[in-house]
């Protein structure tokens, strides 16, 4: 029976969860819309649960705890894609722009 | 059939991380949000790869099919009148380039790759691996993750009522929805006050066209 943990070692998993991490930070730091923030965040929450499956497959496949931690994260970035979404229209109704560098009225 | 799993998990790995640069660099913020829903398949073929097959399935219900429907209606929702030919990307966006190459280059192959991963010896010969399966997620979050799950559903019942609370509008303040047209025509109207005034009216919306009628 073949099996991924004989196949790929897990450093490589590792790796292409932290470049998949990388590039969402660089989305989320770089994109001026907020619409396009929230896209770089959802890369990096689907990086950390490549990271948590990997660990459960590799180093403890018979405990259930890693993919339960993955399908938390999961809900949390659900909750979190409702919440900023809904934030991003009320920003567009009061000010008729979702561009992150012109919401600033908190500026110091 | 090793080499066929190296070979599928590589085709993945390709696929995600074009996906997600892809993502986050085209100008267009729609085909952005696909790029983002192709990128979330193949991560779903991950974890099916990793035999976690009910996270898998998941991910596709969760992320392809609700999420990014969410993320599609946002986008509609605040459509730019400008249009989509700005700007997408800082200014600065070098200095947002360096710190995740710093961190992936300096930081994460490092680390991974020294560190001595204690993993566990193979199963025998003949014998098929211990792998927790969709039956014992189900018996656990029914026992020891009792508390987390019911702490989720609170959260979740939590984020709904909070995202109706902060996108509802009082129907006597509710703008007119433009149509495509009408946003086109208002557009042209305001290129030529461009063209025309030296300095063009700044409100976005015209006062007649906006308290028009309710649709």
């Amino acid at each position: 029976m073949p099996s991924m943990t004989e196949a790929v070692p897990l450093p490589w998993v590792l790796t292409l969860a932290g470049a998949l991490f990388c590039v969402g930070l660089f989305g989320a730091l770089s994109r001026r819309n907020t619409v396009g923030i929230l896209l770089g965040i959802e890369l990096m929450l689907n990086a950390v649960n490549i990271n948590l499956v990997a660990f459960w497959r590799y180093l403890e496949p018979n405990v259930v705890a890693g993919q339960t931690f993955a399908l938390f994260v999961i809900t949390v970035a659900a909750a979190e894609a409702a919440i900023g979404l809904a934030m991003i229209i009320a920003i567009y109704r009061a000010r008729q722009t979702v561009n992150a560098d012109e919401v600033d009225s908190l500026r110091g | 059939m090793n080499t066929l799993i190296t070979i599928l998990f590589l085709v993945f790995a390709v696929f995600i991380l074009v996906a997600a640069i892809m993502t986050v660099t085209v100008k267009n913020i729609v085909h952005a949000a696909l790029w983002l829903i192709s990128s979330f398949f193949g991560v779903g073929a991950l974890y099916l790869l990793m035999e976690a097959e009910f996270l898998g399935v998941a991910q596709v219900l969760i992320y392809v099919g609700a999420v990014s429907i969410l993320i599609l209606f946002a986008i509609m929702l605040t459509r730019d009148l400008e249009g989509s030919q700005n700007r997408q990307l800082t200014p600065r966006w070098w200095i947002a380039l360096i710190v995740p190459a710093a961190l992936f280059g300096v930081l994460i192959v490092p680390t991974v790759m020294t560190h001595a991963w204690q993993l566990p010896p193979p199963p025998p010969a003949g014998q098929p691996p211990s792998i927790s399966d969709a039956q014992q997620i189900g018996t656990a979050f029914m026992r020891e993750y009792l508390l987390p799950f019911e702490v989720a559903a609170i959260l979740l019942l939590v984020a709904m009522i909070g995202a109706i609370v902060v996108a509802f509008e009082e129907r006597e303040q509710r703008r007119r929805v433009l149509t495509l047209a009408e946003q086109v025509r208002l557009r042209r109207q305001r290129q030529q006050q461009v063209a025309t005034l030296p300095e063009p009216a700044v409100s976005a919306v015209q006062p007649s066209e906006a308290t028009g009628s309710e649709t």
